[in-house]
């Protein structure tokens, strides 16, 4: 059994597992039904001033039978009294003083107003504050939310007022909805957050009624743009994460978020410099007790490897995750078929053929009127489109070819013909 | 596989004892695992007399993790690798999943093999013996519902011992069920996954025989009967010793203990019962070369208590069914089978169950030329090992407290099919392990409650 405890900017946990700030931690109820599942930590529902929420609220995208492959809302931070809230959270801490409880917080540029609402999660024991400076909607366009996390100003000087105050560990929530975002990661750090978590939602419009016209989801016959999240904006996550772990200057340990749907997505932002993650709407999906599975995956994989503890893996990526100029020109893949397991669909032929470099021939056996699918190693440029078109997995089979050259990356090539100083 | 093959090779006699239904490939695995809904308090959880947690034995295979999956499986059912095999999937989880309406049931009994063949290719070890309380054991019998009982006794700390008459353990699954459903390997494995909790093993010796119930329960602090069902009863008919008359256990245990024989190649089998042991006899004859096979059966193919899918896959083999008939007599030549007597039948009133008691058609008897008799009408009860113990039981069913597998004796349990009391279906393998399980916490619950009283 591998140690799954993980300790994030101070914040203790059992796994690495926790909800994070959404329709799931809305209540005591929740959270506490939660942690008996297996949870490690919780992110509150984002407290803030009364919030007043429309009907409906959510939209999906289902893709070629597999449900909810990404999922939007339009919902607002929590719409319950601030009180409540405060009273169900030291409950919560006091049932279960071991698991990690956050209060995500979110008020308007005030610096008292920052400073009242820290004191107050902080005084019913909150393990953490996490400051969300990514909702994209409806509080963006009251000066809070993403509003903030677009301007690494607004953000530096928000972590600034909080930490003036705060007892616990400040994590910041950064929105993706920017072009780069190192430099909010940069500026919550610079303020002095000791963690930041990614990411937020993202902007989008899941779809329009083909029959109605009217946006999906509608509020009586207007549409605004939604939060996306869900297993399609893992990859979007992923990058952001791993690029503020390689990045000297952000520095502060990070608590993954986005489409995190099982052990495997977990390991992966493990891997890339995640501390510990944040699951959302794998939860919507399928209830708290996916948490199951997370755990015995991740206690598996980690036995099964002989690594002791969960800490020992975070980051073990981040090191080989570069820029394109440090990347070897001279590296050599080209694609193989495997005959046995081919079941001539010839989907790899016609990728290759329209979309890419034309070198995987079909070639018709006369004596048994039989088709098989090679590839011209010589014309193939090893772009992997055959092998992920390839329905069957481990048929297309990726592999390298020895150059006879010694590895030379951009950087290096323009250092070499005088073009870089 | 069909009959009426005038030779038949010993290599080809060899493959036709290998497993029928071929495991999921990699691919269609997960693709059965990803059409799972991952239903809440799911209803195939309900349909299986174990309770396994399907919905999330099904998600760990989607997500690779198949050593939780094996985990969650072997957990609930200490035979869950037989039970993938030769449960009635259709009847049970299967015939119970959501999408039957919707789309088409999950392969919920082959995913439960993907998952348990992994854990026996990996050699994957999944319990601890618990730690120990000082108390032992003994457990009558090793089938599914004695190795169920030691499982969790083990675990539970418990110094066990499981006293088995065969040479192996693991029952009707190591010697009753054909190779072609259920190769032996499984079986053992699973009696592997037993012996790793430090659960001990005495191979040929009969309770009531070799050791008496007076030293067991002067040894022991309890005595687990699981011993499962005696030998098919007699026909009581005219020729039964003749060379040539079987009965389907000892036809199947055969096949799977002793190199295949050659003679029934070419031959006629006349099989009397229409029980799943018929069928499995049935279809061993078919696989050892016999040119014909009939099953005679005295009522018709509604009373019948094999399963569809039995059923079909004995037609399948070729086997012939002839309902309505029953043996009068066997005939001999040189002291060997030559045919078989049989009487027409017809189905007359109900009986106190509801089934149509079959009544001899006077005068319409007629014969059959066979080569073998084999002999499938059921299974005789434990009877002299209840008395030998001096239990209460009701034709050879043992009486049991309310609620608890404690037989008239308190320091003795019964489970499995020496407690089966008939019904709609066979005994089950799965409805054994259950029952194994249950006993066990049953003992467990009945030392926990006298130390507190104590």
């Amino acid at each position: 059994m591998a140690d799954l405890r993980i300790n994030l900017a101070g914040i203790q946990s059992p796994n690495p597992f926790w909800l994070a700030s959404a329709p799931p931690t809305n209540s005591g109820y929740q959270v506490m039904r939660a942690f008996e599942a297996g949870w490690g930590g919780a992110v509150w529902k984002t407290l803030g001033e009364p919030i007043i929420n429309v009907t409906s609220r959510f939209a999906a995208l289902h893709y070629g039978g597999q449900r909810v492959l990404g999922l939007n809302n339009i919902e607002l931070i929590t719409d319950r009294p601030l009180e409540e809230n405060l009273k169900e959270m030291a409950e919560v801490k006091r049932r279960f003083p071991h698991h990690a409880l956050i209060a995500s917080l979110m008020v308007e540029h005030k610096r008292e107003a920052w400073h009242e609402i820290v004191k107050q999660v902080e005084a019913i024991g909150v393990d953490g504050l996490e400051l969300n400076f990514g909702c994209p909607h409806g509080m963006a366009e009251r000066g809070m939310g993403s509003a903030v996390g677009q301007h690494p100003d607004l953000v530096r000087q928000q972590v600034e007022w909080v930490k003036e105050v705060a007892q616990t560990p400040v994590i910041v929530k950064l929105t993706p909805n920017i072009t780069d975002i190192r430099f909010t990661a940069r500026a919550a750090s610079e303020g002095g957050a000791d963690a930041v978590s990614m990411i937020n939602t993202i902007n989008s419009l899941m779809g329009v009624d083909l029959d109605t016209w009217l946006p999906v989801p509608h509020v009586d016959g207007k549409g605004a743009h939604g939060g996306y999240c869900g297993p399609a904006v893992k990859p979007i996550a992923l990058n952001m994460v791993a690029e503020c772990a390689r990045d000297p200057q952000v520095g502060i340990p990070i608590s993954g978020i986005g489409g995190i749907s099982n052990w495997r997505d977990a390991v992966e932002f493990l891997l890339m410099g995640a501390t510990g993650v944040q699951v959302c709407t794998a939860v919507m999906h399928h209830g708290f007790r996916i948490v199951e599975d997370m755990i015995d995956g991740l206690n598996n994989y980690l036995d099964q490897k002989g690594i002791a503890s969960v800490t020992d893996i975070v980051g073990k990526s981040v090191s080989s995750y570069s820029d394109w100029g440090h990347l070897n020109l001279n590296y050599k893949i080209v694609a193989r078929i495997h005959e046995e397991t081919c079941i001539n669909c010839n989907k790899c032929h016609i990728a290759c053929e329209d979309a890419s470099h034309q070198c995987i021939d079909i070639i018709r056996d006369e004596a048994t009127g039989k088709e098989r699918l090679v590839v011209r190693e010589e014309d193939c440029v090893g772009c992997n489109l055959c092998m992920i078109v390839c329905p069957v997995e481990g048929t297309v089979e990726m592999v390298e070819v020895p150059t006879g050259q010694p590895p030379l990356t951009w950087n290096q090539r323009q250092a070499a013909l005088g073009l870089v100083k | 596989m069909a009959v009426g093959e005038a030779f038949v090779s010993a290599a080809e006699l060899f493959s036709n004892f290998d497993e029928v239904v071929p495991p999921l490939k990699p691919k269609e695995a997960i693709d059965e695992a990803n059409r799972c809904l991952y239903c809440y308090d799911a209803p195939c959880i309900k349909a299986c007399p174990t309770g396994i947690d399907i919905p999330s034995f099904i998600k760990k295979i989607a997500t690779g993790n198949l050593y939780g999956s094996a985990r969650i499986i072997m957990e609930t059912n200490p035979v869950g690798a037989s039970c993938a095999r030769v449960c009635p999937t259709s009847q049970l989880c299967e015939g119970a999943c959501v999408l039957n309406d919707a789309s088409k049931p999950i392969l919920i009994g082959l995913l439960q093999r993907h998952a348990t063949d992994w854990a026996i290719r990996n050699n994957a070890v999944f319990f601890k013996p618990g730690e120990r309380n000082g108390r032992k054991a003994a457990i009558a019998g090793g089938g599914p519902a004695g190795l169920s009982a030691a499982r969790e006794l083990g675990r539970l700390g418990y110094d066990v011992t499981v006293y088995e008459a065969k040479e192996k353990a693991g029952g009707l699954n190591t010697y009753g069920i054909v190779s072609f459903r259920l190769p032996q390997d499984i079986a053992l494995w699973e009696v592997r996954q037993v012996e790793s909790l430090g659960v001990k093993f005495k191979y040929g010796v009969r309770v009531g025989v070799d050791i008496s119930p007076q030293e067991l329960l002067a040894e022991y602090d309890v005595v687990l009967l699981s011993a499962g069902m005696g030998a098919v009863p007699d026909l009581a008919v005219e020729g039964e010793d003749l060379e040539g008359v079987y009965d389907a256990i000892t036809l199947v245990e055969d096949t799977k203990t002793k190199p295949l024989t050659t003679e029934f190649i070419g031959k006629k089998v006349a099989v009397i019962g229409a029980g799943n042991t018929a069928i499995d006899a049935a279809t061993c004859s078919v696989r050892l070369g016999a040119a014909q096979v009939q099953i005679f059966y005295r009522r018709t193919s509604k009373e019948m208590t094999a399963y569809d899918f039995e059923f079909e896959f004995a037609k399948q083999d070729g086997v012939e069914f002839r309902w309505l008939t029953a043996p009068k007599r066997i005939l001999g030549r040189d002291g060997k089978v030559a045919g078989l007597e049989l009487i027409r039948m017809t189905l007359g009133e109900p009986d106190e169950k509801g089934r149509r008691k079959p009544v001899p058609i006077e005068g319409s008897e007629f014969t059959v030329e066979v080569d073998y008799v084999v002999k499938a009408i059921g299974q005789k009860r434990q009877i002299p090992l209840l008395e030998a113990f001096g239990l209460e039981h009701r034709n050879g069913v043992p009486v049991l407290e309310e609620n608890s597998f404690r037989t008239t004796h308190p320091k003795v349990y019964a489970a499995g099919d020496i407690i089966f009391g008939g019904g709609k279906t066979d005994a089950m393998v799965v409805d054994a392990a259950e029952q194994g399980k249950k006993a066990a916490y049953a003992i467990h619950r009945s030392f926990e409650t006298e130390s507190q009283t104590a």
